[in-house]
């Protein structure tokens, strides 16, 4: 049973399991799917211990058997046979009570996940695409709205209530640090509430296979106190400054007048493309394209040089630039924390 | 007892008339033809099993070198040994080929083997539909084998979701080649599943009541019952898929009122029985292997029977918990949840049974006992992970990821593929007349029981920790990269001892000690007559007085069936009293023509629904002449007691 208490001990080390990690249990709905799983693990691992038991006798017995009988065939005395009757009643019986203990516990999870959707929620709507996940920030009032992409921001203690949707494929969100996975189906809407309850930097990846560059559609969480998360949503509400001069002025002309206007949209500019992810604030993101790379300068230059290089298969067309111009772009990109 | 020539001037078989003479004559009315025509026209159940067998273990081949290329992929973070493109096709085709052209065919190969052996009769009940069904499957696995080769193998998973598999993210004809591979194998199963059912409810010796027969031909009776309900799911769910695809339909295109879900309930109301249409042929083995190395009858018949078709039934009520993501209403994903936990108490009573006949029996640690030793220690792993996986908190964190496919690898390989190599080391006396090496065999038992699980049981904590399936390649950072490492070492030592397993049928088939009749010693039917049997099976047809007909000292046996012509004996379904004799069908390549001209019609249906009108005139053409009123030389007659 060594594997069993290698697996609870990763899973009961709680927020030492990594950024992307269901042992995590860094949200409520993650802590009690958590506490189920325990109860099935051990339960599992104490009828398995049973199994293993039962087929160690049957083989030393069954051995012993051999020795003493020299005959081939024949079959045990009846009466040893009605003992075995009995005991497979038994073991029916109380194989169905286990599986009926562990069904209530499992409903009663589902219970408690489906109640906690109540007080004021932060409103989300996230809408998956090949490959990359757009999220809003839905408000009242529509010019407290905030549109970004790859990643969420979170604040801790408050229930968020994800609606989510998708623009193509089926995709799947799921941040295992915090809750399971919900699927983002085209035509149909769903909802994930998360709760999570401490503070720090997660990753979520899509979990259904959505086509060639799944494996790169990632997306940053960020689980930070009320009040740094207003600070972030504030900052998002801030339209850029447009550059005034330099390298960067001359990339905010390339951006407006080659092809990377008419996907991507810069709040405060004419860039208002709606295919492509949101560069309003891309500078201030910890990672670009969909969680692929970390956002340096160099990471940006060589994504906007040759986007295929980095993710084949990917709808970022390769723009022809000069070295120039690509420093230029790069720049002024870094501009739009 | 009859004499040698009856009064209407037939030849039959009788205490007289008996011996090599017999032989001879019953071999020359059963064989097959000689050379290549002879092979391509054979209607015999053993020749077919046997090419349904290679055929099959070829695929198992070709979709372990995807899994090892998915392996060497996977070993370490960023990898680029495989571009995406080609990943998503490996990991699809690895899915489909082992799943469609290897899981299912490999236990049909077994079946139609053994079954007709196991129960005492000459051939199946429909043998041009075997070999039909064999044309078709052949078809299938080669249309998508070359389409991969020609890099348009399918790229939407073994389960082309859609609308990623649909017309709009799937353009070219990838997904459309997957599609039709479905439609040939589902024709195949469909095929086999009929003429098995036939065989074994109307073909058993005289005396082999249903509560007679051996569990693993019980477990074939509930497996085909569950293809005849469960294929034709897939097959509509792909022919929707084909229409969408090609003229324009809009089933799942929720945008045009379709509905995209609708894929995912017709695929899984097949996927999931397909489950357990290859592990019950395997429990059917693990009964049968039990049975003959503990030298006891398999303890809790009763409840064994009745356990197998408990999992037949429930099977069809557990698929929406492959669905359990796709926010469909709590209260139904509850039934769903009780279903799929329910399913284990049958599994969990086979598995008491075969304990406990070890227990009382006197085990031989052979090799074949030693599979299922290593399948119940393997199995159990998979069906409890396979309890938390009912559980639906618990799957939607871990649903689509690593832990899943250490599961159903635990439930398929630990749970079919093991078996499976026991059966294959059991019964390859019977199929080749030679042993296969007992100490080859042991050897490849251990290091595949050990490199299983050091391939396999990492990929659950990969998934708790976080690792998605159908990526083909992960950041540096994640905590992945030592695990991922293990398995991949696991998968290199996992696929040598396979080879081990093949060398070791290789070489036994050359070389093997020659097996006599019964080498084990065992209790079936099949081990009445010669390693490997004549074309006609049994000289004189067995009478069966209980449930172990080769342990008795008497073995009686019945007269009278027609020598010059191929004759069978039919019996009723319940009790086997003999019934009516029937002629068999004579060596045909009607099927391999019908085979050949459905083949045209699918294909070119990926290209033109035209060809759906112009190609179905060629099929109806060969079906015509395979069913032209043959020059009977007699009609079904009363068997004369």
């Amino acid at each position: 049973m060594k594997r069993a208490f290698a697996i609870s001990a990763v899973f009961a080390l709680g927020g030492c399991g990594g950024i992307q990690s269901a042992a995590g249990r860094d949200g409520m709905e993650g802590s009690l799917i958590g506490g189920l799983f325990e109860v099935f693990l051990w339960t599992t691992a104490a009828v398995y211990l049973f199994v293993l038991a039962y087929l160690a006798i049957a083989l030393v017995r069954g051995r012993r058997h051999r020795r003493e009988a020299a005959g081939l065939q024949g079959q045990p005395p009846p009466d040893a046979d009605r003992k075995w009757r009995t005991g497979l009643i038994v073991f029916t019986g109380a194989t169905a009570l286990i599986l009926a203990g562990l069904t209530i516990a499992t409903w009663l999870t589902d219970r408690a996940l489906a109640k906690a959707e109540q007080d004021s929620p932060v409103e989300i709507e996230v809408i998956g695409h090949q490959w990359w996940w757009e999220v809003r920030y839905d408000d009242p009032i529509p010019s407290r709205m905030v549109r970004t992409a790859n990643e969420l921001h979170l604040p801790v203690g408050r229930n968020a209530r994800i609606t989510l949707k998708s623009n193509d494929v089926i995709h799947s969100l799921w941040v295992p640090n915090l809750a399971g996975k919900q699927d983002l189906i085209p035509g149909r809407i769903a909802d994930l509430v998360l709760h999570p309850e401490r503070t720090g930097v997660f990753r979520a990846q899509c979990a259904e296979f959505c086509g060639l560059q799944h494996a790169k559609m990632a997306l940053d969480v960020t689980v930070e106190s009320e009040a740094d998360f207003g600070r972030w949503k504030a900052a998002q509400l801030r339209p850029p400054p447009v550059p005034t001069g330099g390298g960067a002025l001359a990339g905010y002309s390339l951006f407006q007048s080659r092809q990377c206007s008419s996907c991507h949209a810069i709040a405060g500019t004419p860039a208002s493309g709606m295919v492509a992810p949101d560069l309003s604030h891309v500078a201030s993101r910890r990672t670009i394209a969909a969680g692929t790379l970390p956002t340096t300068h160099a990471n940006l230059a060589a994504w906007i040089d040759d986007p295929q290089a980095v993710k084949p298969g990917n709808n970022m067309p390769e723009v022809p630039l000069t070295e120039a111009e690509l420093g230029a772009v790069t720049a002024y990109l870094e501009t739009l924390k | 007892m009859k004499p040698e020539y009856d009064p209407d001037g037939y030849r039959r078989d009788g205490p007289d008339f008996t011996g090599e003479p017999l032989h001879a004559k019953l071999t020359e009315t059963w064989r097959d033809g000689p050379g290549l025509l002879g092979w391509i026209r054979s209607v015999d159940h053993k020749s077919i099993g046997r090419r349904y067998l290679v055929t099959a273990l070829v695929f198992l081949a070709l979709g372990g070198v995807l899994a090892a290329l998915m392996r060497l992929q996977l070993s370490g973070a960023e990898r680029e040994i495989i571009g995406p493109d080609r990943y998503n096709q490996i990991f699809t085709m690895h899915g489909t080929t082992m799943m469609f052209l290897f899981a299912v065919p490999v236990m049909d190969a077994m079946a139609i083997y053994l079954v007709p052996l196991m129960i005492g009769t000459r051939n199946t009940a429909f043998p041009r539909l075997n070999a039909f069904s064999y044309w078709m499957y052949l078809a299938g696995g080669l249309l998508l084998w070359i389409a991969f080769v020609l890099n348009v193998g399918p790229d939407a998973g073994w389960f082309s979701y859609v609308p990623l598999a649909g017309p709009e993210f799937s353009p070219g004809k990838r997904i459309d080649v997957w599609a039709q591979m479905v439609t040939f194998t589902e024709v195949a199963a469909l095929a086999v599943a009929v003429s098995l059912t036939a065989t074994i409810l109307k073909k058993r010796a005289p005396g082999m009541t249903l509560a007679r027969m051996p569990l693993f031909v019980w477990s074939i009776l509930v497996v085909s019952l569950m293809v005849i309900f469960s294929m034709p799911s897939v097959a509509t769910a792909s022919g929707l898929l084909l229409s969408d695809r090609l003229v324009g339909t809009q089933f799942y295109n929720s945008y045009e009122f379709g509905d995209s879900l609708l894929w995912q309930h017709l695929f899984w109301f097949f996927g999931h029985p397909e489950v357990y249409i290859i592990f019950l042929p395997a429990a059917g083995f693990v009964s049968e292997i039990v049975q003959a190395f503990t030298g006891r009858r398999t303890f809790g018949y009763t409840a064994i029977v009745l356990a197998l078709i408990a999992t037949g039934l429930l099977a069809f009520g557990l698929w929406v918990h492959h669905m359990f993501a796709t926010g469909l209403p709590r209260l139904g994903y509850a039934f769903y949840t009780a279903a799929s936990m329910a399913v284990s108490i049958p599994t969990g009573i086979q598995i008491f049974c075969w304990l406990a006949t070890i227990w009382t029996g006197r085990p031989r640690f052979m090799v074949p006992l030693l599979w299922v030793v290593g399948f119940v220690v393997t199995f159990v792993i998979g069906g409890l992970s396979g309890v938390m996986l009912a559980s639906v908190p618990i799957d939607l964190q871990v649903h689509d990821t690593y832990f899943v496919v250490a599961h159903f690898h635990y439930v398929l390989i630990g749970g079919a593929v093991f078996p499976l190599l026991g059966a294959i080391t059991y019964w390859f006396p019977k199929f080749t007349g030679r042993m296969m090496s007992e100490r080859l065999g042991k050897v490849g038992f251990w290091l595949s029981f050990l490199s299983f699980h050091a391939t396999f049981f990492p990929m659950h904590i990969m998934g708790i920790e976080g690792m998605p399936r159908r990526i083909y390649t992960y950041p540096a950072g994640m905590g992945w990269e030592t695990l991922n490492l293990i398995s991949s070492l696991g998968a290199v030592v996992f696929a040598t001892s396979v080879g081990i397993f093949v060398v070791n049928m290789l070489l036994s088939l050359r070389k093997g000690e020659r097996a006599p009749d019964n080498p084990w010693n065992a209790s079936g039917l099949e081990w009445a007559t010669s390693s490997p049997p004549p074309p006609y099976n049994f000289a004189h047809l067995p009478i069966v007085q209980d449930h172990t007909p080769m342990w008795n000292d008497e073995r009686p046996v019945a007269y009278g069936l027609r020598v010059e012509d191929r004759e069978m004996l039919i019996s009723t379904v319940i009790e086997a009293v003999p019934d009516v004799r029937e002629p068999s069908p004579n060596p045909t390549a009607w099927p391999l023509i019908a085979a050949a001209a459905s083949t045209v019609l699918f294909v070119a249906s990926m290209f033109t629904p035209w060809a759906v009108v112009i190609g179905a005139v060629p099929v109806a053409a060969a079906l015509i002449a395979w069913f032209w009123p043959k020059d009977m030389n007699h009609e079904g007659e009363p068997v004369i007691e």
